[in-house]
């Protein structure tokens, strides 16, 4: 690029960053796909294993997506700052004027349209395999697209700390699954909530409301977290 | 000398916080002998047997202490965490990483203890209340911090890696237990807790005793830990040299 | 005293089981905690002074 970096708006630059890692992530469709079709195949191995009984799979269908999306998200978190870190780049993101809370903020939504954008639109086509009706669908794609970045956020917390760490995907997985749990929670919960025929509106304030947390908290928590990686 | 003639800020040297740990810590064992005793002899011979679950119920007087301080130990070593990240003190990690170990061990002999007390008065091994769900959490935490800790060979970049990871755990922790209560009652299953009005005094205060005992132990093990890991971190020092004379 | 007997101080009530499995757990863990706290230490020293043994093993070579 032949725009000088600093004499860029901020918001310029976040928005490049997200750009540059759409194209890259573009480039490496498989990368891409791959969490994709895990969450495809997972989603199959419930009923293979518990049986086809349509009933105690509606009942399950929420939490084994949500389990699923949440798990194929947490796949590609690795990637989010390993090939930054392996060429140097991450150095001059650090140096950098614009604020790495911002860089990481602006990584985190390109993880999300890139990584969790998928899933949620994935999401009811095999909410379709365990029978939800489409009021239901619909419910969990919403709580999946107000839950995916808030998932993004927190694991770009979890890759900043495992970066170029022995074993780091599992360690990130270890790290960032009980700090997914409330999203969880009240993400499967307002799909079956629904169903029961109880309001949702606290789910959604919920989910709203850790995700406004996150977007302020997890990008200070990264920065720290890449700071410490880069020195 | 009085309290205020003490330079505080000197113990944040490793050499010398050595040494007064290793003068502390049998104090703190002491007392925590002294307290579990104490604790024990009222939990079985003073307090009375319960209307509703007969003997059954003195396991609260592990199961309490072994909660609470799972807990207290991880607010501590967040503290430690957030004191290390602030001021860049090499202790304060070394504090935190001696907490760990026994937070964990507390938060497992709470899910051992509360599945005990379960399985008789409920009938299954493991209930998914609140609680009991929320310590398997903090135990996931815990867990978390230690394999960092062992992951990253640099022992300060472990310990500002960990600094970070238990105070976002902190901050997360009240928002897990509020989501779990909430799924929890959601879900109405069986709470592991003593029914009734009030507990009778006797138990009361064997299980604050024990609480006690149990934070004395907590302590008494930390100072040692923490000695061992200065001792470790530290060797290419004069002092530790000939401190090993 | 509220107990009739030891056996049935070890019976406790029937809870014996979980009572006992509980206090036993606890009490073997924190001896397994002090153990290992032991067997941490006492390697750390072994590397310690075979760490001095090298370096002065070192100092005489130089000399």
């Amino acid at each position: 690029m032949s725009a000088n970096l600093s004499s860029m708006d901020t918001i310029e630059v976040m928005r490049a960053i997200v750009r540059r890692e759409v194209a890259m992530a573009m480039r490496q469709k498989g990368e891409v796909l791959t969490p994709l079709m895990f969450f495809a195949v997972v989603s199959s191995l419930f009923p293979l294993a518990v049986g086809s009984d349509s009933a105690l799979l509606l009942r399950m269908a929420p939490g084994v997506i949500w389990v699923g999306a949440l798990l194929a998200a947490m796949l590609s978190l690795a990637r989010m700052f390993a090939s930054d870190h392996a060429d140097g780049s991450l150095e001059q993101m650090a140096l950098s004027p614009t604020p790495l809370g911002l860089t990481a903020l602006a990584k985190a939504l390109a993880h999300f349209l890139v990584s969790g954008l998928p899933l949620v639109l994935i999401a009811p086509i095999l909410g379709l395999q365990y029978g939800l009706d489409a009021r239901g669908l619909g419910i969990l794609m919403l709580t999946l697209l107000l839950g995916a970045p808030t998932l993004s956020l927190i694991g770009a917390i979890g890759a900043a700390l495992t970066l170029g760490v022995r074993g780091a995907g599992v360690l990130l997985s270890l790290l960032v699954l009980p700090l997914y749990i409330p999203v969880l929670i009240f993400g499967a919960g307002a799909v079956e909530a629904d169903a029961a025929g109880l309001g949702i509106s606290a789910h959604f304030s919920l989910l709203a409301a850790m995700l406004a947390l996150a977007g302020f908290f997890a990008p200070l928590a990264t920065s720290a977290a890449l700071r410490i990686s880069v020195e | 000398m009085s309290i205020r003639d003490i330079h505080w800020f000197r113990f944040a040297s490793p050499p010398n916080f050595y040494h007064l740990a290793g003068r502390l810590w049998p104090y703190f064992a002491a007392l925590a002998a002294v307290l579990t005793l104490v604790g024990l002899w009222i939990g079985f011979f003073v307090a009375p047997i319960d209307a509703q679950q007969g003997q059954g119920y003195r396991i609260i007087f592990v199961h309490v202490p072994t909660s609470q301080m799972s807990m207290l130990i991880y607010l501590v070593m967040a503290g430690w965490a957030a004191w290390g990240l602030a001021f860049n003190t090499r202790l304060s990690g070394m504090m935190a990483a001696a907490l760990a170990p026994t937070g964990a061990l507390f938060a497992f002999l709470s899910l051992v203890t509360g599945s005990l007390w379960g399985k008789p008065m409920w009938g299954t091994w493991w209930v998914w209340d609140a609680r009991l769900t929320s310590e398997l959490i903090l135990f996931f935490l815990y867990l978390g911090f230690m394999a960092l800790q062992a992951s990253i060979d640099d022992p300060r970049r472990a310990d500002k890696a960990c600094a970070i990871l238990a105070v976002v755990g902190a901050v997360n922790v009240p928002i897990i237990y509020f989501s779990v209560y909430w799924w929890n009652t959601l879900h109405q299953g069986a709470s592991v807790t003593l029914k009734g009005a009030s507990m009778a005094t006797p138990m009361l205060v064997g299980m604050l005793i024990m609480v006690l005992a149990f934070w004395m132990y907590a302590i008494a093990v930390a100072l040692l830990r923490v000695r061992t890991i200065i001792l470790d971190r530290e060797r290419h020092t004069e002092w530790v040299k000939h401190a090993m004379e | 005293m509220q107990w009739n007997s030891l056996s049935d101080f070890l019976n406790m009530g029937g809870y014996a089981l979980y009572v006992w499995g509980s206090f036993g757990a606890t009490a073997v863990c924190m001896a397994a905690e002090l153990w290992l706290l032991r067997v941490r230490r006492l390697a750390v020293e072994a590397q310690l002074r075979n760490d001095r043994g090298i370096s002065s093993q070192n100092r005489q070579e130089a000399a």
